[in-house]
């Protein structure tokens, strides 16, 4: 369970050209381990961006990230592909499942490449999936599931490696208000079970839920102040 | 993290995305399967003819000698052959007679062979299986034949020559050698040329060298200038039926060209998607590796049975008439099967490996984006 620090990072797009954007501008801010973070602000605010750099899926244009107090942030995409894979697990806004894949062959993909014995895997996925309340939809292929049920097959995809963090980008767009709180009923239960839990969201479900530890309010792309509860 | 397992389960992976694309791949697997099978059957026919032509040939006299008037072949005096038989390292010679008849009811031309030790006696023939299906009639029924002095010979049908010699033997006709005479009005005294054998192999060259030295109106031919000739002859068929497959090539290049190099928003989609969940661009292009190895491997393996079917138990009907060359009596044959490594790896470098390539350089550019391309999708 490792703390991230961010130090003074600034992300900008398509530097250089006339469309030029800065997404992140100077941020400074810590995820500690263990707890629930929500990133709250606009559409625009640049909480996916903070999200994606968190999760080492792409690098700041300039400032330093920390990952238990090691430097990250100058990696090779390799050792981060690396870092990405064992420390963190992802949930998508659009959950971004693979078509014409059963739940339990989407809940498995990440694990692949780490070269894991099918039998094992399938059985862990399969413990996820029940874990998750899904288990009878598991031979399913994913699009004839409600969105509901993508949504968790999405989780238990994340949660395959075991990662120590789940990162999470507007889990609740997509749901109505009875599904965003079971949402937030499992959220807790990671959190419970010691996961780091870090949401993206402009949802009151989301960052007025009482299994939230810290909020993170953002505009402009800068972070304003921070909410310790 | 063993390296075996990893390999399974991208092959796994790989696998349960082509059959996600059930159509589009079975196409393809079609189309580059035919390809497959219309070269490997170019090249196998065109092997195996050239096998049993030499096969044949082999048996056949190590130099004909033939004489020439005004640069064209004519017949040779038997005179001749006392000349040839002094000059040293000449085993034997013998005078052959042979000819072609054309026979103006089914437009077939016959090759006519005079034979010195013909069985059945005067009036009689022995014929090819291609000259037996061509005529009505069967062994025991007569064949006429219409001579050179315009008159005709009734030739009883003796026997019927096996089916196993039929790539070569399918237009024969045997007959004696007074009814050759009679039916082509050639002279006694002369023929249609010399065969012989030489002492020592080695010395055929000098031995053909010599005979146009005492008879510098004749053409010595050895064997070796036969068999060249022969896969000269086969060699240009199959590439004349390469070039008319050419157009059918090209469009296949340009298909699986663009199947293969043209990654669908789908894919692209879902070569983003297992970037987020973790993957690196090496497991990608594993994975496109895997995807293009069992395309091209599955096509490439269909095409060259299909392909050794054709050729050798359908007797290639489809190229027969190119590469067997007969022009009315086709032989009706099984080739025996003839397949080297040679073949079978030039094929594979022809098909399977640019194939393979192909698939993996787009996913390569795909692969490299930032996995958080997915992320903002």
């Amino acid at each position: 369970m490792a703390r991230i620090e961010l130090k003074e990072v600034r992300k900008v797009f398509h530097a250089g050209k006339p469309n030029e954007f800065c997404a992140l501008d100077g941020i400074t801010a810590a995820i500690e381990p263990g707890r629930t973070t929500v990133l709250k602000g606009p559409s625009g605010s640049g909480k996916t961006t903070l999200l994606s750099i968190l999760g080492c899926m792409t690098r700041p244009t300039s400032g330093r990230i920390f990952l238990g107090g090691r430097e990250i942030s100058s990696l090779p995409e390799r050792f981060l592909t690396e870092i990405r894979r064992k420390t963190f697990g992802f949930i998508f806004q659009q959950f971004h499942l693979v078509k014409g894949l059963t739940a339990l062959e989407n809940v498995m993909v990440p694990a692949y490449p780490l070269g894991e014995k099918r039998e094992a895997l399938r059985d862990r996925a399969m413990g996820l999936l029940d874990l998750l309340e899904v288990g009878h939809r598991a031979r399913t292929n994913v699009e004839w599931l409600s969105g509901g049920e993508m949504q968790r097959v999405a989780i238990a995809r994340a949660l395959i490696n075991d990662p120590a963090t789940l990162i999470a980008d507007e889990p609740t767009a997509h749901l109505d208000s009875r599904l965003s709180r079971e949402f937030m009923g499992i959220v807790r239960r990671l959190g419970n079970g010691g996961k780091t839990v870090i949401i993206a969201s402009h949802d009151p479900i989301v960052y007025e839920s009482d299994c939230v530890r810290d909020v993170l309010p953002m505009r402009d792309g800068k972070v304003l102040g921070e909410e310790t509860r | 993290m063993s390296w075996t397992g990893k390999q399974r389960n991208i092959l796994d992976f790989t696998l349960s995305s082509l059959l996600r694309r059930k159509g589009r791949n079975a196409a393809l697997i079609v189309v580059y399967a035919f390809v497959v099978f219309l070269l490997a059957s170019v090249v196998f026919l065109a092997q195996s003819i050239k096998e049993e032509a030499q096969a044949v040939l082999r048996e056949a006299p190590e130099i004909v000698v033939q004489r020439l008037v005004a640069g064209r072949h004519d017949l040779i005096p038997e005179t001749y052959i006392d000349r040839i038989r002094g000059i040293p390292g000449v085993a034997s010679v013998k005078a052959r007679l042979w000819g072609y008849y054309y026979e103006p009811l089914s437009g077939a031309n016959y090759t006519v062979i005079a034979d010195e030790n013909f069985p059945y006696g005067k009036r009689t023939v022995v014929i090819g299986n291609g000259v037996a299906r061509h005529l009505p009639p069967l062994v025991g029924k007569t064949m006429p034949m219409r001579t050179y002095s315009g008159s005709y010979l009734f030739m009883r049908i003796r026997e019927t020559l096996s089916s196993e010699s039929e790539l070569v033997s399918s237009d024969l006709v045997l007959m004696s050698v007074d009814d050759f005479r009679e039916l082509f009005r050639i002279p006694a005294g002369v023929g249609t040329d010399l065969v012989l054998s030489v002492r020592n192999p080695r010395e055929v060259a000098t031995v053909a060298g010599k005979i146009v030295e005492v008879l510098p109106d004749t053409r010595p031919i050895t064997r070796a200038e036969v068999l060249r000739t022969y896969d000269a002859v086969f060699d240009w068929r199959g590439g004349m039926i390469v070039a008319n497959l050419i157009g059918a090539l090209m469009a296949f290049v340009i298909f699986a060209w663009d199947k293969a190099t043209g990654l669908s928003a789908e894919e692209r989609r879902e070569i983003g998607i297992l970037k987020g969940l973790g993957w690196e661009t090496s497991d990608v292009i594993l994975m496109k590796f895997w995807e293009g190895v069992v395309v091209s491997l599955s096509s490439f393996f269909l095409g060259v049975i299909l392909a050794y079917v054709h050729v050798f138990f359908a007797s290639a009907t489809l190229f027969e008439s190119a590469l067997k060359g007969w022009s009315v009596l086709y032989p009706n044959f099984r080739l025996k099967p003839v397949i080297t490594p040679y073949l079978v790896s030039v094929l594979f470098f022809l098909t399977v490996v640019p194939y393979t390539f192909a698939t993996v350089v787009p996913s390569w550019r795909a692969a490299t984006t930032d996995p958080d391309a997915v992320m903002r999708a």
